[in-house]
């Protein structure tokens, strides 16, 4: 198939439908508005719901409803509507739905602004909604990527029996790109796809069967089966820790003198000021988390070359994965942060400029 | 070889659709692209400008620090944005809404009154088309085919009458751009 | 021996745990019945919601989700979209429908979501110990008006019904009380009538059925129902305001 130039929020719309999502729940919000629009377009011509509810607090809970039908559903919006999905999402988790939350970021707190950020790495990653619960997290850092994500998410999804969040941002999802799009998925694969949730989602009672009582719940009573259901889904969680860790590595090699870390759109920012300065001579590495959540903590580490005298967390925030860089780490190098805040991203002359200042002082 | 270039002017000049013709012909030509727009309130009435990237190399960063191009609509557009035209770059300038023009004298300037031009071929909404065909003309970024291609695909069966305008716009920028 | 009443099959073994004299047993058993009746066990579910009847999807007998507060409404949508070859209600009460709810009843009523809505209405909060729900009766005592409900301070109750009809979508609207023999009769009645209407694919149907609270309003059971009689149905008046199927607009 031919590339198509397409903005990020169009090209991840059109992804999701190809990979059998026939249900979408959202509510108006910038800058993802082209997202909920192309589903409002295409929806009806394949036969699949669009339906633009009333709240972002309803279109979660319209989601918990339709996967817990076992059918592949989604939803979007950007932070402060993710904000308050949080409720729906920790149900969600609690009654280990398969579903994809996008989140095309913008500027926090509050209304904020509508320009991209970085700023809900805390909220995806580490909780957002109450309770012990994970979301896998996948970042992408180009239009493709973005599209591609959504097939992912939703096999993610499907497999583990949990919620998935893209978490991208206006710059991904407001740029036109090139985008190949994979076949789509017939509606016979599509329905094989529900089947595989029978055992457990809400279905009809065929005649003759053996009949079942599914409940779609996160509610658990008695502590001890509470307990129960957490470590159970911490055992799952640890699984995919084991399974699903992805990263890529930029120019990592023995003689980094530097080694950056940073995800999605920052990332790409990264690129081209170590491209610029590999000109120069400066050897820098790049880690790019593909997946926030697991994170790669044991391939950041790893990347740390004899050479290296610094690590260095680029972010649109004020240092949220840096954390996370950090308990990577281990305290075996500096760890140095620069970002910048308010849905400003940052340029390459200004990371360039920070990574030379680091080859000066040393001079 | 990368070239990175930016649009800039008035909300409803057209900027985001010459920066979206140019990425769309660079990936028809085999390209890397990328047409990253300013978005939000300003794009209604205010100043708006896309950064698009042509690159035989997959494309880093989008976001465009020292552009290659900078197509200047308006007055504000090139305050804001010509001091960042990398040296011997093509800086293409609309007199008619740049009354203080630019004092660079490191860069290739390109200064036509378009909208004067646009009205002269037919209608203010070819102005784009122009621009379009002086990048082709000065600096061979794409090729006129391939514009020619792509505005016969939606354009020869709905208004034969508005592709042959923007087509001779588009040559009439190759002109200007060859001068 | 000849059996003239049992359990319906469209309920679970699962004992109830409702309060002694609570009416939740009695408009669960209405709507299993009627569910049994049109031979829609098996294509049936429905959404249980915060509050004394969270735990509904124990007692049903087919699959049953369980909402986060208030939210039943949204939840049955999405089911209802996913699953349009399935039956679909949710079984609520006023605390999470009428208060923290609100926005998600009034706007699937107004999509005219097909699905039935059954609403059960003693104007206090249960699970939680009797505090001040929406539907609150003017001058009432809750543990959360202790002086009894100030109208000028916090308004007067909500009228859900009445409410959800000036909406043109909803097919059918009926209030009616669990408070006598003779009125679940009745209640019997609207409660079928919601569930043929859903099994037809008529629309969205609510019923409305005036309930008590003996435990959190300090009196017995046969009190409570005089209580109710005496002060709820004058506020909240049974009857039917809305019958699309009978020409009631």
């Amino acid at each position: 198939m031919a590339k198509i130039l397409m903005k990020g929020n169009e090209a991840v719309a059109e992804a999701s439908i190809r990979s059998g999502c026939r249900l979408y729940f959202a509510y108006p919000i910038t800058p993802q508005s082209e997202l909920i629009e192309y589903m409002a377009k295409m929806m009806p011509k394949v036969g699949g719901v669009f339906l633009q509810a009333e709240s972002e607090v309803a279109a979660i809970n319209m989601v918990y409803g339709a996967a817990g039908c076992g059918k592949r559903t989604m939803t979007s919006s950007s932070s402060p509507g993710v904000s308050l999905k949080m409720e729906g999402i920790s149900y969600i988790a609690g009654a280990e739905l398969p579903c994809v939350i996008i989140n095309v970021q913008r500027g926090g707190p509050g209304l904020g602004d509508i320009q991209p950020a970085q700023g809900d790495y805390f909220q995806a990653t580490k909780g957002g909604g109450h309770g012990d619960y994970r979301l896998i997290v996948l970042a992408p850092s180009s239009v493709q990527e973005f599209a591609d994500m959504a097939s992912e998410a939703f096999d993610l999804a499907d497999k583990y029996r949990t919620p998935v969040m893209i978490l991208a941002d206006g710059m991904l999802g407001q740029m036109m790109e090139p985008v190949e799009f994979k076949p789509a998925k017939t509606q016979e694969e599509i329905d094989e796809l529900g089947k595989q949730h029978n055992s457990w989602c809400i279905c009809p009672n065929e005649d003759g069967d053996k009949k079942h009582h599914h409940e779609i719940n996160s509610l658990e009573i008695d502590p001890n089966v509470l307990e129960k259901h957490v470590n159970d889904l911490y055992a799952k969680y640890a699984v995919i820790e084991a399974n699903e860790l992805r990263y890529e590595s930029y120019n990592v090699n023995d003689d980094n003198e530097i080694l950056c870390v940073a995800w999605g759109t920052a990332s790409r920012v990264v690129k081209s000021a170590i491209n610029e300065l590999k000109a120069e001579g400066k050897n820098i590495g790049l880690i790019r988390p593909i997946n926030v959540w697991p994170y790669p903590y044991a391939a950041v580490k790893a990347a740390i070359g004899k050479k290296v005298k610094k690590v260095y967390v680029f972010e649109l925030n004020t240092g949220q994965m840096l954390d996370d860089v950090k308990i990577a780490v281990e305290g075996k190098v500096p760890v140095d942060f620069w970002g910048k805040v308010g849905g400003i991203v940052f340029t390459p002359a200004e990371i360039k400029a920070k990574l030379e200042a680091c080859f000066t002082k040393e001079k | 070889m990368k070239t990175e270039l930016i649009c800039a002017g008035f909300g409803g000049q057209g900027v985001l659709t010459i920066g979206k013709f140019i990425a769309k012909a660079g990936m028809k030509e085999g390209k890397n692209v990328s047409w990253l727009p300013s978005y939000g309130p300003e794009m209604r009435g205010g100043t708006a400008n896309v950064s698009t990237v042509v690159s035989d190399e997959p494309i880093a960063s989008p976001i465009v620090s020292y552009p290659d191009i900078l197509v200047a609509l308006n007055q504000p557009s090139i305050d804001k944005f010509g001091e960042s035209v990398r040296a011997g770059g093509v800086l293409i300038i609309n007199t008619n809404m740049c009354p203080k023009g630019c004092k660079r004298t490191d860069v290739q300037i390109i200064a036509a009154p378009l909208s004067d031009i646009a009205t002269e071929i037919g209608s203010n909404l070819v102005l784009n088309m122009i621009t379009i065909g002086i990048i082709i003309g000065k600096t061979g970024l794409i090729k006129y085919e391939t514009m020619e291609e792509d505005l016969n695909s939606f354009m020869k069966a709905k208004n034969p009458d508005l592709l042959a305008m923007n087509l001779k716009a588009i040559k009439r920028g190759i002109e200007i751009g060859k001068q | 021996m000849e059996i003239i009443a049992t359990r319906p099959e469209s309920l679970t073994k699962t004992p109830f745990t409702y309060c002694p004299g609570c009416l939740h047993g009695v408009a669960h058993r209405l709507v299993a019945e009627a569910i049994e009746e049109f031979g829609l066990t098996n294509q049936m579910t429905g959404v249980a919601p915060v509050g004394c009847s969270v735990f509904a999807y124990k007692f049903f007998n087919f699959d049953m989700a369980q909402a986060a507060h208030g939210r039943a409404p949204a939840v049955a949508t999405g089911m209802k979209r996913a699953r349009p070859d399935m039956h679909v209600f949710t079984y609520q009460g006023d605390g999470d429908l009428a208060a923290i709810g609100t926005a998600e009843i009034v706007h699937a009523a107004n999509r005219g979501e097909h699905i039935s809505v059954f609403f059960v209405n003693n104007a206090i909060y249960g699970m939680t110990g009797g505090q001040m729900a929406p539907t609150t009766l003017p001058n009432m005592k809750t543990t959360t008006s202790p002086y009894g409900r100030n109208t000028d301070d916090i308004g007067f109750p909500i009228r859900v019904s009445e409410l959800l009809a000036t909406l043109i979508a909803p097919y059918y609207i009926e209030r009616v009380s669990l408070l006598s023999p003779a009125d679940i009769i009745k209640a019997k009645k609207a409660v079928k009538k919601a569930i043929q209407y859903n099994k037809e694919g008529r629309g969205f149907t609510f019923v409305e059925l005036i309930s008590t609270c003996p435990t959190n309003w300090g009196l017995d059971p046969l009190k409570s129902r005089d209580w109710a009689k005496e002060n709820m149905l004058p506020f909240f008046k049974v009857g039917c305001l809305r019958d699309k199927g009978e020409g009631v607009e």
